[in-house]
């Protein structure tokens, strides 16, 4: 699938739009960093769990879970929500 | 990930040419400037007298620290986040020229409930010994104690302190923390004997450990904690800031939230050597450096705890206050530093000292601006202004 990623994560990628594939949020990021290593951790914690600020949209819906179900022709926005100075 | 490729000195010898003697390029001062939107690197000439900025490094991303391996000369560690992305180191074995982040940056070990503690950013590093390149030590927030074994590619939890029960309940809550977050700092290692470490934690106190740091074990005895509370209560302790005295590994020096002490090994009490001070300016701030080669030597910034703890400057007029009879005596040094009015606040990471003679003296503000001593504190001169809020200043010798 397409995959959107944020300013702030592109110095890993070196480009807006890549491509990955998974059946959930978290296989595609497991994905992302084995192409981009290191992406994956500013994402997620070291419990599993997504960090705050960043979000994750799939057709114009929000996704809270790594858990959560993808298809292979589904477009995935990261976004990172930016705040304060 | 790559990093900017910023411009950077690069000074080799010349070769000896017949019948001369090969000319020695003089060795000359680095600054290490870490601050809450990226890091900067100052390089002096000769006499300290000129400096080159070189920055910003990984502009917008909060530098905690920023360090050169004093072993090779040239490796740099960063400990870096955004505010907004998990923290990461980046590491430089071209002294800043290229930078690559680490494989598996500091993390705690996942808890099967999923409710582990989270490195919220490293704040402390500190290179191995001599006897044992490739070795990094980190610190974080919230405290945890990590070390590399490859030069900081890798990162692994390291000795029982981030998991242990009784350790857990000594670092205490986010609520009992610094204002960004429980810091494990100072961690130091006996240039005698690796084996031989020291950490601070605030809150937390201070730690020691004989065997490698298989075990560490308390080393607050004679530290005062805030009025009402029972100093046998280790949380209750906040060292800011430990320093060891390089010419006399058995002494050791802290600017604690509760004043200022020193420890003279082997006793296990600390002296409250801040009761020396002037009245009028206390012995309460964050950081503190010892000379190199004078272990009755220090140097503190003195800031203001009174009322609502404002830690600024005492009454707007900023000045370092030196020893050099081991804290039975203090020195007011505020030559060239601003008279009125400077409501400076100085980070316990934000002062450092050169190994020159003389010494020079070094430290940022949090408002950016850089200053330093080439006498040690006789006189001062702001060197770099305009930068972001300093954290962490650092220095090393390169050639």
């Amino acid at each position: 699938m397409k995959v959107l990623i944020p300013s702030p994560l592109r110095s890993y990628t070196q480009r807006s739009w890549v491509a990955a594939t998974g059946a959930t949020l978290g296989e595609v990021l497991v994905d992302l960093d084995r192409q981009f290593p290191g992406i994956r951790f500013r994402m997620v914690n070291e419990q599993e769990a997504i960090r705050p600020h960043v979000r994750f949209f799939v057709n114009g819906e929000a996704l809270f879970r790594l858990s959560e179900a993808l298809r292979p022709d589904d477009e995935l926005l990261i976004v990172q929500a930016l705040s304060g100075g | 990930m790559a990093s900017k490729t910023r411009k950077a000195v690069t000074r080799t010898a010349r070769k000896p040419t017949a019948g001369k003697a090969p000319v020695k390029t003089p060795r000359r001062v680095l600054v290490l400037v870490a601050t809450r939107k990226g890091a900067w690197l100052l390089h002096g000439d000769a006499a300290r007298r000129s400096w080159r900025v070189d920055g910003p490094h990984f502009l917008g991303h909060i530098v905690h620290h920023l360090v050169l391996d004093p072993r090779d000369g040239r490796t740099l560690l960063a400990a870096a986040k955004t505010g907004h992305l998990g923290p990461t180191v980046f590491r430089s074995t071209d002294r800043g020229r290229n930078w690559k982040e680490a494989a598996r940056p500091p993390a705690f070990a996942k808890a099967a409930d999923g409710k582990g503690r989270v490195v919220d950013h490293t704040f402390w590093l500190t290179p191995g010994p001599a006897s044992e390149p490739g070795v990094w030590y980190a610190g974080t927030s919230p405290q945890g104690l990590f070390r590399s074994d490859d030069g900081g590619v890798t990162w692994s939890p390291f000795s029982h302190i981030n998991d242990d029960p009784k350790y857990v309940e000594w670092m205490g809550t986010v609520q009992d923390g610094t204002p960004d977050g429980p810091k494990l700092h100072s961690i130091i290692i006996d240039p005698r004997d690796p084996k031989h470490m020291y950490f601070g934690m605030s809150g937390g106190g201070v730690h020691e450990s004989v065997d490698g740091g298989k075990t560490f074990a308390p080393l607050v005895d004679g530290m005062q904690v805030v009025e009402g509370f029972d100093p046998a209560v280790i949380t209750f302790h906040d060292p800011h800031c430990v320093r060891l005295c390089p010419s006399n590994p058995d002494r050791l020096y802290q600017q604690n939230h509760c004043g200022i002490y020193r420890l003279d090994r082997p006793s296990r009490t600390w002296a409250r050597i801040g009761k020396s001070m002037p009245k009028n300016v206390g012995d309460i701030g964050f950081t503190m450096v010892v000379h190199p080669r004078d272990a009755d030597a220090a140097w503190v910034l003195p800031m203001d705890g009174q009322t609502v703890w404002p830690r600024t400057s005492p009454g707007g007029k900023p000045a370092v206050y030196g020893t050099r009879n081991g804290g039975r005596s203090w020195q007011r040094l505020d030559a060239g530093l601003p008279k009125e009015q400077a409501w400076w606040t100085i980070k316990r990471q934000a002062m450092a000292a050169d190994a020159r003679d003389s010494v020079g003296l070094y430290f940022g503000t949090t408002s950016g601006e850089l200053w330093m001593s080439r006498d040690e504190g006789q006189r001062w001169n702001c060197i770099a202004r305009n930068l972001p809020e300093i954290y962490a200043v650092e220095t090393a010798e390169v050639a």
